[in-house]
């Protein structure tokens, strides 16, 4: 038969992100994919020449909602590096548990949108109802559920009480009895296994060499996680990253899972030992130079590239999100699956179109 | 921490990177106001290493996609912001990959309108 | 093989997770933002949180003594509630309710008189002193 072209657009049933891609089909196995983006597109990164570096932190934050504490965090990073500013110990501490906190919905909320993509709602609804209870702790916490806006230069500006601990500590241990619950639904059911085996395979190789990162790329065995290279507290914490050698998607559905019982873990190190002391250092002066810094998203490693020169605005700044990176793998490994199972392959990536088109 | 070299010695030293076996993490680009400059970043087990070309303004250069396949994306979307052309990509949208037919006026590069023409006012 | 059967059985026989939403409302958390207001009789009308709003939806004018919001623009983030210097402003535990057409908020207050001596302690001054104001002139915290 002719090969026929059809397009999975920006508004699509099962599709959570706003992608166009052209897809070429022969006989139902795709062919060839085109992708074209843009929908989203809002020229953050030209704001810099409007608002100054404080009021920059607010804006950052607002590239994309599900990681916008680790945005916050990365920028902040670099105008600290800058301006040589030390970070006090707590503040470091206090920064890393919002930033697995929104690790672990982020997968929760993945989690659920995959077994939504193959048809498993009720599946899909406990997984959102268990991430619910990580929705409250943060707005118990910091004021909001989603952006939860606590990083700030210097420090953060929220506090966490003795009897805020104890109470986090509680949900999460609620939180795990839940996932183990439905950890054997994810690794030995019969319907997520037919959905997700074999599914938009990349192999070691061709991962590393088109740069993918995150889950991705530890999906296809690689074992790379920028969060051991040590930035803020987490030289002090105690992990492993997750890898699973098979390269599809239910290898990186498990890599998934697991990060999320690993972040419970690194959270409850994070609060047992959590320094006293004070939470924010003040900060005069503008930012001179240039600055790069790197940390783990939920969907891979993040970059910033940041170039100031002594006023108040800066004269650039350059964000690499982690989607970005992923999606010439994605591309990559298309061809070959066929048209039911597209949804499964698109989304198995964990793409964040907000985060890529800034 | 970023080192600056000769437009000449790029290819080179882009072939040398990828033979070590360091994968491309981006490439940012900068208007200095005489001309543009390009950052390559570079990592292999979390150490990270950068260089940079300048390239002034009405010039084309050239493209990496050939080394990295993955480099056409960026190198897409610098032609949209800053309105200038690589030479020899491989899949190449013409300045439509982020921003619609309708922009002129390249957003970052205040010299320039979109597809390269010869300057035009400047207004910063 | 029925791994997802034991979670079925257990949300068919206990209660439900969702409530039934105007019926029944949460109570908000204690330090949940929500509605952005101010105590105008505190308000020293510096301008410290139009400076340093982010999104600039504050407008202050210090000799009228006026103080407006465009309640559609704000994003709600707080940093004028943290940089205020007298603690006027604050955030209420709940949102603010959906309108259909867009609103802003004008409020009238008080401007600050001019002081005519500064300091009583040290004898005479010369005469038209500055107002106590203007803490922090363009270095931000």
């Amino acid at each position: 038969m002719a090969p026929t072209v059809i397009p999975f657009g920006p508004q699509h049933p099962v599709l959570p992100e706003p992608l166009h891609l052209q897809i070429t089909v022969v006989d139902e196995v795709v062919s060839e994919v085109l992708p074209k983006l843009g929908f989203v597109h809002r020229g953050l990164e030209n704001l810099v020449l409007k608002r100054d570096i404080h009021q920059m932190v607010q804006v950052v934050e607002r590239v994309c909602g599900i990681c916008s504490c680790i945005h916050a965090h990365t920028y902040c990073m670099a105008i600290e590096e800058l301006m040589d500013v030390q970070v006090p110990p707590r503040a470091d501490y206090l920064r890393i548990i919002w930033g697995e906190l929104h690790r672990m919905h982020s997968h929760l909320l993945w989690l659920g949108l995959l077994a939504d993509a193959f048809g498993f709602e009720s599946l899909f609804m406990q997984c959102w109802k268990i991430r619910e209870k990580v929705m409250d702790i943060q707005e118990a916490t910091s004021g909001n559920r989603v952006i939860v806006s606590v990083n700030v230069v210097g420090g953060v500006r929220r506090e966490l009480t003795p009897e805020q601990c104890t109470w986090i500590l509680e949900t999460l241990e609620e939180v795990e009895k839940e996932l183990l619950e439905i950890k054997q639904v994810f690794i030995d059911d019969f319907s997520v296994q037919k959905r997700t085996r074999g599914v938009g395979i990349l192999s070691r190789e061709e991962a590393y060499e088109s740069g993918a990162v995150g889950p991705t790329l530890r999906g296809s065995g690689v074992a790379q996680d920028v969060r051991q290279s040590g930035y803020g507290a987490y030289s002090e914490l105690d992990f492993e990253p997750v890898t699973e050698p098979d390269g599809d998607s239910y290898s990186r559905a498990k890599v998934r899972f697991r990060e999320v019982l690993q972040s419970i873990d690194l959270v409850r190190q994070g609060i047992s030992r959590l320094p006293q002391g004070e939470s924010r250092v003040k900060v005069k002066g503008w930012p001179e130079g240039e600055a790069i810094s790197r940390t783990e998203q939920p969907r891979g490693e993040l970059m910033y590239y940041i170039k100031a020169d002594g006023s108040k605005h800066l004269e650039r700044m350059r964000i690499r999100t982690p989607t970005f990176a992923n999606i010439p793998g994605m591309l990559k490994m298309l061809p070959g699956v066929d048209l039911a199972n597209v949804p499964v392959a698109v989304l198995s990536i964990d793409p964040c179109i907000s985060c890529t088109e800034r | 921490m970023i080192e600056r070299i000769k437009r000449s010695e790029l290819k080179n030293r882009v072939w040398e990177m990828k033979n070590m076996g360091y994968r491309l993490v981006t490439m940012s680009s900068v208007d200095t106001g005489e001309d543009i400059e390009y950052i390559y970043h570079f990592d292999k087990d979390l150490n990270m290493v950068n260089f940079a070309i300048s390239v002034p303004h009405g010039e084309s250069p050239e493209s990496i996609s050939e080394i990295y396949g993955s480099a056409l994306l960026v190198e897409n979307e610098i032609q949209d912001h800053f309105g200038v052309s690589f030479t020899g990509l491989a899949l190449d949208f013409k300045g439509s990959f982020f921003l619609e037919d309708e922009v002129q006026k390249a957003p970052f590069c205040a010299m320039s309108i979109k597809r390269q023409e010869s300057n035009a006012e400047g207004n910063e | 093989m029925l791994h997802m059967t034991p979670s079925i059985l257990k949300n068919f026989f206990s209660k439900s997770a969702t409530r039934l939403y105007p019926v029944e409302v949460r109570e908000p958390f204690e330090h949940s933002r929500g509605a952005l207001e101010i105590r105008l009789e505190d308000c020293i009308f510096c301008g410290t949180c139009m400076r340093k709003c982010p999104s600039k939806c504050i407008t202050v004018d210090k000799n009228a003594g006026t103080w407006d919001m465009d309640p559609f623009a704000c994003v709600y983030c707080g940093i004028c509630v943290d940089n205020c210097p007298t603690h006027c402003l604050y955030q209420a535990r709940e949102y603010r309710p959906p309108e259909a057409e867009k609103s802003h908020v004008f409020l009238q207050g008080e401007p600050p008189k001019k002081k005519s001596k500064k300091k009583q302690a040290s004898g005479e001054e010369e005469v038209s002193g500055q107002e106590g104001e203007d803490q922090n002139g363009g270095d931000e915290t």
